[in-house]
């Protein structure tokens, strides 16, 4: 069969969907950030079927590039907080961390 | 009188005695204590001797004028100008009041040298030479005042000195409360006054004419006539209420109880103001007042039916009494009532030349028994007295010259004055037999308890206690006393001087008015024309009063007097009748003299006899003073404390009720605003609060801490955001 554009799409879709689920439901922190990455690389997907299937060819490339290098940069620091988070409450499960629970 | 002749140092007369007052009232004490009492004494003797040198420069002024121009003014100051009222500072000299301000300057000053020698031991001295000062400038005030107004000034002013005075050892609550009984009494007959001044005003002034001045009211009396005070006739209504002044000023009944009571206080202070110089206010204003009097013959009749009353009630009380002094204060109520006869028939002269010989008599009695009370050591009662007659012979004799002139006897002064007053009472329109006989036998019992008195002090055996109290010193002895048992002793020159001036006054007095009868020329009642009418039928209304002005009236008045004088010589040479009348009451006096002798010298008739008389009612009855205080404190003291007491109870309960109550009601309504404030203004702000935090509670759900449920949040606002196509 031909492999179209919404192939891809719904893969992304469905990475996507993925993603949000992780970061939803994960009591581990760094599911948590998984869960980002994935929610990231879904729309690194979607710009490079944009990029192959349609509109200028190597725009979309170029802007996943810099998605990964952004999600790079998150990631370092997610994990970084991650690390505070775990200095604070000797754990890193998401739900010990409601100190400001109002 | 058209223009009374200005002159400015009548004041003087007034303002001597008044500084001498400040000084020693202010830096007296202070005086004493340095410089000794003659510092003192020497101020107040010197302003004295100022004003007396000044009212006889004043007579010396007077006498150089025409009768019909003796008037001086002295106008000092403005004082009153409101609406129609216009009452100036001003001293007024006529006839009349410098013959006032010769007595009272002149029997002041010897009776001021006189206190210098009896008040020597006291230590309130000052204190003393103060109030007699100011005594000295609110009589002058009286006497010299122009007005109604200014003499009303000067007749509270002596009011109060008398009070002082009577009460100076105030530390004897008897003193202080005869002093204030004094100062009640004569405020009753203020009233009196007051409303005859108001009324005097109010009337002229229905015509816009009001004034208070002498002169003023004079020319304006046809403005009375017609008017009515209250249903009386306005002349009859004013004089009623002066009237009421002048009897408890001058101690006339009812406003008599004060006078015996003031004897509580130092003898030279009863010889100058009961007896010589305030009591004869109420003389003095009837005098000045005399063409108002004329125009009203009903109170001059009640005037001489209380005058005949008092003199012959007081002089039966002083047939009963046993203290010196109380003897000569009833007999000044006495001869008081024989001065309010005469102004009662019109005879006004006469009625101020008693005043004046009376002063002169009167104040030797009293200062001769200030002589013997100082000699010993304060006794007063007459039954321990008795043979002063060799210890203290200056005394003795000028006492029995003055009890002389008193009794009436021929030719004193008292004799000439007092059978004036009778014969006037006899054949004056205005008067009747009753006066004439009631005052004869007046003069009798005067006689008769004035020799008593004489016979008990001065004859006879010294019936005196041992009162030497050992080593008791006198300072002014000129022998000294070591034993016990002291002999009275003649008192220092000082105090005799004084009284044999006032002797040889009583003696010589007389000669100014000797009548026609004896061959005189009636001098004084020729001095006093211009300002009193002379003793004529008294008519409606002073005539030609409106073209002419007062000098018509006047002259006038003069012209009246002669004729008088011609009828007067005329009816002498033909009806006996004052020979008969004169001869009656020297027969009278001698009477008296003679019952006197015999009780009290000879003791041939025993006195007890007439004091058990009838079941000693009428002894009992004259020895308590008609019980006039006792009926006095049952029916006006008690009822006056009576309705003091009702009336602090009102106040009490009524008036303190409501103010009270006014608290109480503040205080329920300051509870209510509490309240308020309480539940209403504070629920409101405390609700906003409550309501703040539970708005609050309810948000603080949204913070749960947990970041699934932020993600969610933001999961959800995307979807909504990219359904609902808002970005």
């Amino acid at each position: 069969m031909e492999i179209g554009l919404h192939h891809y799409l719904f893969v992304a879709l469905v990475v996507f969907l993925s993603g949000i689920f992780t970061v939803l439901t994960r009591r581990n922190a760094i599911g948590v950030l998984m869960g980002v990455e994935l929610v990231l690389n879904s729309a690194n997907i979607n710009y490079i079927a944009f990029a192959r299937y349609g509109g200028t060819p190597y725009d979309g490339q170029v802007f996943a590039i810099f998605v990964i290098m952004l999600a790079a940069a998150e990631a370092a620091i997610g994990l970084a907080i991650v690390l505070g988070i775990y200095r604070t409450f000797q754990t890193i499960d998401v739900e010990a961390t409601d100190s400001l629970r109002g | 009188m058209s223009h009374p002749i200005e002159v400015d140092y009548l004041r003087w007369i007034v303002l001597a005695p008044l500084l001498g007052a400040a000084v020693n009232g202010l830096a007296g004490a202070a005086l004493q204590k340095r410089f000794g009492k003659h510092a003192v004494s020497a101020i107040a003797l010197a302003t004295v001797a100022i004003s007396f040198a000044l009212s006889v420069r004043a007579f010396a002024q007077l006498l150089g004028l025409a009768p019909e121009q003796r008037f001086l003014l002295d106008a000092m100051s403005k004082w009153i100008h409101i609406g129609s009222l216009k009452v100036d500072l001003a001293f007024w000299l006529d006839p009349l009041s410098s013959t006032m301000i010769l007595v009272v300057t002149g029997i002041g000053g010897l009776i001021h040298l006189y206190s210098v020698g009896y008040m020597s031991d006291e230590p309130s001295y000052w204190r003393y030479f103060t109030y007699l000062n100011l005594f000295m400038a609110a009589m002058l005030t009286l006497v010299l005042g122009d007005s109604l107004l200014t003499m009303f000034v000067g007749w509270e002013g002596v009011g109060l000195c008398s009070y002082a005075l009577i009460g100076f050892w105030h530390k004897e609550w008897a003193n202080a409360s005869a002093g204030s009984k004094a100062f009640i009494t004569n405020r009753v007959g203020d009233f009196g006054f007051v409303l005859g001044m108001f009324a005097l005003f109010w009337t002229l002034d229905r015509s816009g004419q009001g004034t208070l001045v002498f002169r003023e009211v004079a020319q304006r009396l046809p403005l009375l006539d017609g008017q009515m005070v209250w249903g009386i006739a306005a002349p009859t209504f004013i004089t009623l209420m002066l009237f009421v002044g002048a009897c408890g000023k001058s101690a006339q009944i009812p406003l008599h109880v004060w006078l015996p009571d003031a004897m509580a206080g130092p003898t030279p202070v009863s010889a100058l103001i009961h007896a010589a110089t305030m009591v004869t206010a109420g003389v003095y204003m009837i005098a000045r007042l005399n063409f108002l009097f004329d125009l009203a013959p009903d109170t001059l009749h009640v005037v001489a039916v209380i005058g005949t009353l008092t003199a012959f009630m007081a002089a039966t009380i002083g047939v009963a009494q046993f203290d010196i002094k109380k003897v000569l204060a009833y007999s000044t109520v006495s001869q008081l009532g024989f001065m309010f006869i005469a102004m009662g028939v019109g005879a006004y002269s006469a009625g101020v030349f008693h005043l004046f010989t009376h002063a002169f008599f009167k104040a030797c009695l009293f200062l001769g028994s200030g002589s013997v009370i100082h000699a010993l050591h304060h006794e007063q009662d007459v039954r321990h007295m008795g043979g002063l007659k060799k210890h203290m012979p200056v005394t003795f004799w000028t006492f029995a010259f003055a009890t002389l002139a008193l009794a009436g006897v021929p030719p004193m002064a008292g004799f000439i004055s007092k059978d004036e007053i009778l014969f006037k009472a006899f054949s004056s329109p205005q008067g009747s037999p009753i006066i004439w006989f009631l005052g004869s036998l007046t003069a009798g019992f005067t006689a008769f308890y004035m020799f008593r008195q004489v016979f008990m002090v001065f004859f006879g055996e010294y019936r005196g206690g041992h009162h030497g109290h050992a080593g008791h010193a006198d300072e002014h002895a000129p022998h000294a006393h070591g034993h016990v048992a002291a002999e009275p002793h003649e008192s220092p020159a000082l105090m005799t001087i004084p009284l044999v001036l006032l002797a040889a006054g009583s003696i010589l007095a007389g000669m100014l008015n000797v009548p026609a009868a004896l061959g005189g020329h009636h001098a004084f009642d020729n001095w006093l024309a211009p300002v009193i009418a002379g003793s004529h039928v008294p008519h409606a209304a002073a005539p030609a009063t409106g073209e002419h002005g007062v000098t018509g009236a006047v002259e006038h008045e003069a012209r009246v007097l002669e004729h008088d004088a011609e009828t007067f010589a005329h009816d002498v040479e033909t009806e006996p009748s004052e020979y008969v009348l004169m001869g009656f009451s020297v027969a009278v006096a001698l009477g008296g003299i003679l019952l006197a002798y015999l009780m009290y010298y000879r003791r041939s008739i025993d006195p007890e006899f007439f004091a058990r008389a009838w079941g000693a009612v009428p002894y009992r009855l004259v020895y308590n003073k008609y019980y006039f205080d006792e009926i006095y404190e049952a029916t006006v003291i008690r009822g006056t404390l009576v309705l003091s007491r009702a009336l602090a109870t009102f106040d009490r309960v009524v008036i303190d009720g409501l103010v009270n109550g006014a608290g109480w009601l503040v205080r329920q309504v300051s509870a209510l605003d509490g309240a308020f404030d309480r539940v209403v203004v504070d629920g409101i702000v405390n609700l906003i609060g409550r309501v703040s935090l539970a708005i609050g509670n309810r948000a603080r759900g949204l913070q749960t801490g947990h970041i699934y449920s932020y993600l969610y949040a933001i999961v959800i606002g995307v979807v909504v955001i990219m359904f609902v196509r808002l970005l």
